[in-house]
């Protein structure tokens, strides 16, 4: 199968996610500049992380408007997958892809280290292989984490199963300590209602080989290519 | 010409770690009397025309599309009309 990985001015993550779809998970890749609106032949569109736009204004607020996203606002209606990793989840949210925002962490720092993740709904297409019991050692690395939706919001993504992954502690217990950001709900990932668009702020792409401490976000991968 | 004066503020069932940093550190400074602090943004935009009504909708339609987010943010604008020198 082939991803297509979005590229915007001040994208960084691009390569890292090229890495480890084509190197380690053997899949064809291929780089889309955000002026290019021509999705045919992608089987994923990955929007990866980064400071789009040097994050001027609101995180994801300027390139949302890129030629790109309309086409990937298409291709989604079409059911077709969607991964954005932490800007690519800011992008999707000022897209309306995805509700809700991500503001600055509550301590007003930059973080950039490992998490935990316990996976809550271990059947979309993002996760068929990942377990409830089995936690994600995934990295963050980002300043604007913060998931913060009103209460109506929040309310239909717990009632609808929609939270897909909320930091947690090495052993998968969801606690304050865990959170890195004062994410609402410890929240790391959410889906859409048709559950074909995934937003997450830690990086799977930099936990493909044991070399960088972990093979965890492989498991993603595995995920989206298991159901093409 | 029109010359917008846009503020772009949180809305107040958002929280605002930047503010409460911002009067922890005015309390160090010793101003006590600080009771709260938001921030927010603030912007300066000229747009060329002399019809106030439609610079104004124009600017309307700004903040809705780009500038505010409605998730957290509120916006107000005043509009003000430059005379060429």
């Amino acid at each position: 199968m082939k991803f297509g990985i979005v590229v915007f001015p001040g994208t960084w993550s691009d390569r890292d996610c090229y890495y480890s779809i084509s190197n380690i998970l053997g899949q064809k890749a291929a780089y889309i500049w955000h002026k290019d609106t021509d999705l045919s032949g992608f089987d994923c569109i990955v929007l990866p992380g980064g400071f789009s736009y040097g994050d001027y204004l609101r995180t994801g607020a300027i390139a949302r408007f890129s030629p790109v996203m309309e086409a990937v606002a298409d291709y989604s209606q079409k059911g077709r997958p969607v991964i954005g990793i932490c800007n690519g989840f800011q992008v999707l949210c000022e897209a309306h892809l995805l509700p809700g925002v991500l503001r600055q962490n509550d301590h007003l720092q930059y973080r950039c280290q490992w998490t935990y993740l316990k996976t809550i709904n271990t059947s979309t297409l993002f996760t068929s292989k990942c377990k409830q019991d089995r936690v994600l050692k995934i990295p963050i690395s980002h300043y604007e984490g913060r998931y913060y939706a009103d209460d109506d919001t929040l309310k239909e993504l717990e009632d609808t199963s929609r939270v897909v992954f909320r930091y947690a502690t090495p052993e998968g217990q969801v606690t304050g300590e865990a959170n890195p950001n004062g994410s609402l709900n410890s929240i790391a990932g959410i889906i859409n209602k048709q559950g074909n668009v995934l937003g997450m702020m830690p990086h799977p792409e930099r936990s493909c080989e044991d070399i960088l401490g972990s093979t965890d976000g492989n498991l993603i991968w595995e995920s989206i290519i298991a159901s093409i | 010409m029109f010359l917008a004066k846009v503020y772009v503020t949180l809305k107040p069932t958002v929280n605002d770690p930047q503010g409460l940093t911002i009067k922890g550190a005015l309390h160090t400074l010793g101003f006590g009397a600080v009771h709260e602090v938001r921030a927010g943004k603030y912007l300066e935009i000229k747009v060329e025309g002399n019809d106030v009504q439609k610079a104004s909708s124009q600017v309307q339609d700004m903040c809705m599309k780009l500038l505010a987010n409605p998730v957290i943010e509120k916006f107000r604008f005043e509009l003000e009309e430059i005379k060429p020198a």
